[in-house]
């Protein structure tokens, strides 16, 4: 990784940083707000794991979904909007690998994530209070899952021709994913149905293994949660490296 | 480097877009040192030709080549070699014109390279700009940046895609005398333009394009003579009616 790699994600995270505003500060308070809400709402109901009330549960659920959803946006939207005013070309023209290309758009993407989940995590923990079951486990899910979200903005915005297009990925794919992911509720309790679609949504795995990490308790065994985020990051990685290598869209 | 390398080959190039044949089997040959005029009406696939150059189009066959670097097998090296000027007026609205160039010049791996910056934003007459935002740019502005960010890197191969649209009379002169002056130090400039008496008065080889391919290729005085013409705007004209079935 050389120059063009660290200026383009230099690059990358200014673009985020100018417009902090919607960027960093507009998901911060919508996750502060489901944060107030379902912990006020669901506070009466029992906790999904004895021991634990439901604000610790919820916590761990809500930092991922606001970290992956930033990490998505951030790469997808800014290739998008890149491609839709036509200066991806300076980056085109450059001598960056299509794998610098992706690191740097990755890069910048989870620093994002990482901001939100943090500021997220820290209000939450001044407010409610928390613990921290195995930083370990907390960083090795939080940095898997905002990799895997990140290269999947990048696929997005590299396939989206448009915004329209953009939007239509936002709500068809990650919204779904990221509120089935049992950020709210343990998938123990939905209908059987349902269990099962989650097992097949990454997403779930990130908050199960993540949530393990704070409160040391999971749906399914944390080194089961890590073999499906890390397998599924890697598979998405390949699968956008060659699209990439192939011009896909962007060196038609 | 030797005497004879070529700075741009370009041998068969084709390119389809879903059916359109933009492009059918282009040979062009441009040396080292030269101030090159490719010409043609709208939609001959002068910018197709070029974006295959720097690889942002991939060619359906043929083979390209700047300085001697195959565009897609060593990309790394020929996208060194070329600075592009791009037609389109693109920007990042995100940065200043300082922020721009940095920027661009780190893409191209060089960290610290605000001496050049400075000297091109000078010969641009961007300097009071410089820390102004792309945004607030007026258009011929936003043309002299691509212009600057083009040269960042100090490539031996300057292509220019319409460089002069829309950009005033001041800048037109103040430009060409700058790229005249890259090009006595050694650069190469492959220029397109629909002023023809600007090609005229600063390249000394054009090719001309027409519906994808190459009608003529030769010296400017050649194709004054062969072409029986006085400019060659009347020259480009009889070529191009002469082409009509
Ligand atoms: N990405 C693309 N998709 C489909 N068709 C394209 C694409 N790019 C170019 N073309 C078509 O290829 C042909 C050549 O276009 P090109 O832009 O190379 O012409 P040009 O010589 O640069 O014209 P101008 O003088 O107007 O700039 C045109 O018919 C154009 O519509
Ligand atoms: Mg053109």
């Amino acid at each position: 990784m050389g120059q063009g790699f660290i200026t383009l994600t230099r690059k990358e995270i200014l673009r985020f940083w100018k417009v902090s505003l919607q960027t960093l500060l507009a998901p911060l308070i919508s996750t502060l707000l489901y944060l107030v809400v379902f912990s006020q709402v669901m506070g009466q109901r029992p906790s999904p794991y004895g021991g634990v009330s439901y604000a610790i549960f919820l916590v761990p659920g809500l930092v991922m979904m606001a970290m992956l959803q930033n990490a998505f946006a951030n790469s997808s939207s800014s290739l998008v909007q890149s491609k839709v005013t036509g200066n991806l070309v300076f980056v085109l023209l450059a001598p960056i690998s299509e794998g610098e290309f992706l690191a740097a758009y990755v890069a910048a993407a989870m620093v994002r994530g990482m901001m939100v989940g943090f500021v997220v995590w820290l209000t939450a923990w001044v407010f409610i209070g928390g613990v921290v079951y195995s930083p370990l486990w907390v960083m090795v899910f939080g940095f898997l899952s905002i990799g895997l979200a990140g290269v999947l903005g990048v696929l997005a915005g590299i396939s989206a021709e448009k915004f329209d297009q953009m939007a239509a990925w936002q709500n068809f794919l990650i919204l779904p994913l990221t509120f089935l992911s049992g950020a709210f509720y343990s998938i123990h309790s939905l209908p059987t149905a349902w269990q099962i679609f989650s097992r097949f949504n990454p997403f779930f795995y990130a908050i199960d293994g993540f949530r393990y990490g704070f409160v040391g308790a999971s749906d399914v065994p944390p080194m089961e949660s890590l073999f499906v985020v890390a397998g599924s990051g890697l598979a998405l990685s390949w699968t956008t490296l060659v699209l990439l290598r192939s011009g896909w869209r962007l060196r038609p | 480097m030797s005497e004879s390398l070529p700075a741009i080959e370009i041998k068969g190039a084709q390119k389809n877009f879903s059916g359109l044949q933009a492009l059918k089997g282009i040979d062009l040959q441009v040396e080292t040192g030269e101030f090159f005029a490719l010409l043609g009406p709208n939609g001959a696939g002068k910018t197709t030709l070029i974006n295959m150059l720097a690889g942002l189009v991939r060619p359906d066959s043929g083979v390209l080549r700047v300085m001697g670097h195959d565009v897609i097998r060593d990309y790394r090296a020929a996208r060194r070699a070329l600075g592009v000027v791009p037609q389109e007026l693109v920007f990042d609205p995100f940065f200043s014109v300082r922020e721009t160039l940095r920027l661009q010049s780190g893409y191209f791996g060089l960290a610290r390279n605000d001496d050049w910056i400075d000297e091109v934003l000078d010969n641009l007459q961007l300097m009071s700009k410089a820390e102004v935002n792309m945004r607030a740019l007026s258009g011929g502005m936003k043309r002299r940046v691509l212009i600057a960010q083009a040269l960042v890197h100090r490539p031996p191969v300057i292509v220019l895609d319409e460089p002069t649209a829309g950009v005033d009379v001041e800048l037109r002169q103040t430009l060409w005398k700058f790229i005249r002056r890259l090009n006595t130090e050694g650069h190469t400039i492959l220029l397109t333009t629909h002023y023809l008496e600007e090609a005229e008065a600063l390249c000394r080889r054009v090719a001309v394009l027409r519906q994808g391919q190459v009608v003529t290729c030769d010296s400017l005085e050649g194709l004054l003579r062969s072409c029986n013409a006085p400019t060659l705007e009347a020259a480009f004209v009889g070529l191009l009616q002469q082409g009509v079935d």
